[in-house]
């Protein structure tokens, strides 16, 4: 069973700049056709001042920390018993290319179910702009299969 | 909101006085999943996991085969609700992994309109996403929320 002392922890804040290149060899592997997320002056005339970042891209970057295996580690979790269960973001305002993003991670809760078979840890981690604003909320369930 | 997001006052949201519960988005509907696909997904998305690319260590793991990527059905997901909203409008997008998506299969996204209301002079609407493959089981499901400026 993972320690439950562990909830409320927070790692250490890491930035992560966003890309151009990423957001458009992103846009090819997801198959996204909208120009406003690969030319530039399709997104100026759209009315952003440069590529956005997608919804679903915030997960990515977060996985440009130091160490991606921070909390597996710290809870002593095998990543072959690991499934994703969910994962959530709430946007506040949009993300471009050459932004440089703060991630700050909370481990929020751990719990089990059917009598430990399953334990579940929710992380939350708060994206903020290099001008301090909040960008995006994210929530990531991740499903430990116990034997 | 800051100034960025005010100055995309030219956003074009569907009429929001026209929709109604069960409404359907326009469909989005994928190509059968390739390898090739993946090995994409891994680079773009920095997710090196080698069991969605690697079909010896997908093997080494107890897997028939490599998988897809739950984040790049996510990511389909998010493009079904941008296609249909700029992206602006997107408060918040939520899914739940259902089952594994396959090499092979072809995923058709799909969204309803679930609720529709009013909040503080802010109007939303709360939508039902889900993925799924011909068969119709269910990959992903979640909601997003969608709030008109």
């Amino acid at each position: 069973m993972i320690d439950r002392r562990h909830i409320g922890h927070t790692l250490p804040p890491f930035q992560v700049e966003v890309e151009k290149g990423r957001l458009r060899f992103f846009a090819k592997a997801t198959g996204q056709t909208d120009p406003i997320y690969t030319d530039e002056a399709a997104a100026r005339d759209a009315g952003h001042p440069g590529l956005p970042v997608p919804p679903t891209f915030f997960f990515c970057l977060e996985m440009e920390a130091p160490n991606p295996a921070a909390i597996r580690e710290l809870l002593g979790m095998d990543y072959r018993s690991l499934l994703h269960g969910e994962q959530g973001f709430s946007y506040y305002t949009m993300a471009y290319a050459g932004d440089t993003l703060t991630f700050r991670q909370r481990i929020e809760d751990i719990y089990d179910k059917k009598n430990g078979a399953l334990e579940f840890v929710v992380r939350k981690t708060r994206v903020s702009n290099q001008q301090g604003e909040l960008v995006a909320e994210l929530r990531c369930v991740t499903v430990v299969r116990n034997q | 909101m800051n100034d960025r997001n005010l100055a995309m006052t030219h956003a074009t949201l569907p009429d929001w006085n026209a929709l109604q519960p069960g409404d359907a988005l326009p469909p989005l509907e994928l190509p059968p999943i390739s390898r090739f696909d993946l090995a994409l997904y891994c680079g773009a998305s920095g997710d090196h996991n080698p069991i969605h690319v690697d079909i010896d260590f997908a093997k080494s793991a107890g897997m028939p085969d490599v998988f897809a990527h739950g984040m790049l059905s996510a990511a389909w997901l998010a493009r079904l609700v941008t296609n249909w909203v700029p992206q602006l409008a997107i408060r918040s997008l939520d899914v739940r992994f259902a089952a594994l998506t396959h090499v092979g299969e072809r995923i058709s996204c799909t969204g309803t309109v679930a609720e529709k209301f009013d909040r503080e002079g802010r109007r939303s609407v709360l939508l039902k996403v889900a993925s799924a493959n011909a068969n119709g089981v269910i990959k992903l499901s979640g909601e997003a929320l969608v709030a008109w400026l």
